[in-house]
């Protein structure tokens, strides 16, 4: 009976801790609230600009609900995500660093990736849930007009990448402290960072400007709202993703040797 | 013997505050070891290194030959820990945590209910299964940590003051548990409760100020460190005549009279007094009513060494 435990273990402890505590609804709540709004306000737009197309046949050939709707529609959610995610992922290792709880999780026979892994899915697991929930939106656009569902789905991709990015960072800031609000606020200010970071190619500035502009969450996060699929961005947020649990998993091991 | 558990010249210190230092002890397969020592002498931190929580500033820690740093994860599958301060997940409850607790040691899921069940049976959880553990009072708490200890059956137990904050009858409960883990399992228990631990333990160790003072079973302790051995006896005789007649034995360092007959004598060294002093008062014509060695407690022993070590220090 002597094994390890797997990531599994953590990633089912989490989830239940999830759906123990208000956080999971509340920031659910908000994110589907919002979300909701974005698409009836860009739904109502678009039916707007749809009536004056049938007098002017010119403006027709912009209607597009893809670009009209969704488009913007995500676009605006990436931003509810930037103030969300660190909500998500604050607990998640400064908890268990106040409340004392680390020194059961680090003494049972798990791997520090094992732990890094299971937080980081359980949280993506709770996004991913959310983004299930508003299918529900280009479900009911459905009814009054057609989508193209592929670029749909590469959309869907791009945000759950951008999520997982974004909770991938917001792991690593809860890691650095046993507050969960100094995690919250390091997570949102770094996730700004990284948002703002492509703003300085926009502006002319020279030189570094294109470095600055790959760096940037928003950059890549862009070309799949349009629908495409770039290996660039693809390896943008894998990496990113990676590069900060790899962090955590640092902060995890100085952990031991400084107490 | 064979040794589960050694420990050499391991050292700790948090900054520049020194919390253990050079610290050597062994403890053999099977055995109940208590690691004994008034507040902040170091035994949690000597038992947060062993559980692989925390990282020696020098020296080793060795459980079944295996380092707890290098091979940390090996060290720890063997292992059953409850921390000094129990903490627990209370947002989940007592079987969701224990479930949590039995897939993180690895406990195969075809055994996992029938686990929980023996451990909960145990520690006397029964009737609070499904209760949140943020709702569960300190003695309850105490008895989820331990049961979390025990899943997965570890061979080596490190228990940090395991009946703290329980009922007196709880604490009968959870000694006989720990007493029936003895043989089966190897067990190093801190607590600074003195009778628990010459209840318990074959082996003590006593520490003080992050160094270990004294090491052996509790009754070899209290004969080698009480000074001089102590009979109780009680004599039928004029009072003041036996009082007089005991001290002029040349052995005898002490005698307390306590009324009604019962005298106190100390020898002045580890020296059986009992044949001298049931001649005595035979020879002399009173009746010996009760004559008993009485072994100095491990309370004494503590006193005796914690206060010494002081004393030596201030002299220095």
């Amino acid at each position: 009976m002597k094994s390890t435990g797997s990531f599994l273990a953590v990633l089912r402890k989490e989830l239940a801790v999830y759906f123990a505590t208000p956080i999971f609804y509340i920031t659910g709540f908000f994110f589907l609230l919002l979300g909701g709004y974005f698409f009836y306000s860009n739904t109502l737009y678009y039916s707007y600009i749809s009536y004056q197309a049938a007098q002017n046949i010119q403006i027709s050939g912009q209607l597009n609900p893809l670009q009209m709707v969704f488009r913007p529609m995500f676009a605006t959610l990436a931003v509810v995500l930037l103030l969300l995610v660190p909500l998500l992922t604050m607990r998640l290792l400064a908890e268990e660093k106040r409340s004392g709880t680390a020194e059961l999780l680090f003494t049972y026979p798990l791997s520090d990736w094992s732990i890094i892994l299971g937080k980081f899915l359980a949280a993506l697991l709770i996004f991913t849930v959310f983004l299930i929930f508003t299918i529900a939106y280009p479900l009911a656009f459905t009814v009054v007009g057609r989508l193209d569902w592929a670029s749909m789905a590469t959309s869907y991709l791009g945000m759950l990448l951008l999520g997982g990015a974004c909770l991938a960072l917001g792991l690593f800031a809860s890691s650095l402290t046993e507050n969960q609000i100094i995690a919250a606020v390091t997570g949102f200010a770094l996730l700004l960072l990284f948002w703002i970071i492509g703003w300085q190619q926009e502006i002319g500035a020279p030189g570094w400007g294109g470095f600055f502009a790959a760096l940037s969450m928003m950059d890549h996060y862009d070309s799949f709202i349009r629908g495409v699929i770039d290996t660039r961005d693809l390896v943008y947020y894998l990496s990113f993703i990676y590069f900060f649990l790899f962090l955590t998993k640092r902060q995890l091991e100085s952990r031991r040797w400084r107490a | 013997m064979d040794m589960m558990i050694e420990v050499q010249d391991l050292t700790k210190y948090y900054g520049p505050t020194m919390a253990i230092s050079r610290l050597n002890f062994g403890v053999a397969a099977g055995e109940i070891m208590g690691f004994l020592g008034p507040n902040a002498a170091g035994k949690t931190t000597t038992l947060k290194i062993l559980a692989g929580f925390l990282i020696p500033s020098s020296g080793t820690a060795r459980i079944n030959g295996r380092d707890c740093v290098s091979q940390s994860l090996e060290v720890r599958r063997s292992l059953g820990y409850l921390p000094e301060t129990v903490p627990l997940y209370t947002d989940l409850t007592v079987t969701q945590f224990l479930r949590f607790a039995a897939q993180a040691k690895g406990v195969e899921a075809k055994a996992e209910t029938g686990e929980l069940d023996r451990v909960v049976a145990a520690c006397g959880l029964g009737e609070v299964r499904h209760t949140l553990i943020a709702a569960l009072s300190k003695g309850f708490r105490q008895r989820v940590g331990l049961a979390q200890a025990l899943l997965n059956n570890p061979p080596v137990l490190i228990l940090d003051e395991p009946t703290i904050g329980l009922d007196p009858s709880q604490i009968v409960e959870i000694r006989q548990l720990i007493k029936e883990l003895a043989g089966a399992h190897t067990v190093i228990l801190s607590s600074h409760i003195l009778p628990e631990v010459s209840q318990l333990c074959q082996r003590v160790v006593i520490i003080n100020r992050g160094q270990i003072v004294a090491g052996d079973t509790p009754e070899n302790l209290s004969r080698q460190l009480g000074h001089g051995s102590r009979v109780r006896l009680t004599v039928k005789g004029p009072e003041g005549e036996v009082a007089a007649a005991l001290e002029k034995i040349p052995q005898v360092k002490e005698v307390a009279g306590e009324g009604e007959g019962r005298y106190l004598v100390v020898a002045a060294n580890d020296l059986d007094l009992r044949p001298q002093l049931a001649r005595l008062v035979v020879e002399r014509g009173w009746e010996l009513l009760e004559l008993k060695s009485q072994e100095f407690t491990l309370e004494e022993v503590f006193l005796n060494l914690v206060t010494e070590e002081e004393s030596t220090e201030e002299e220095s």
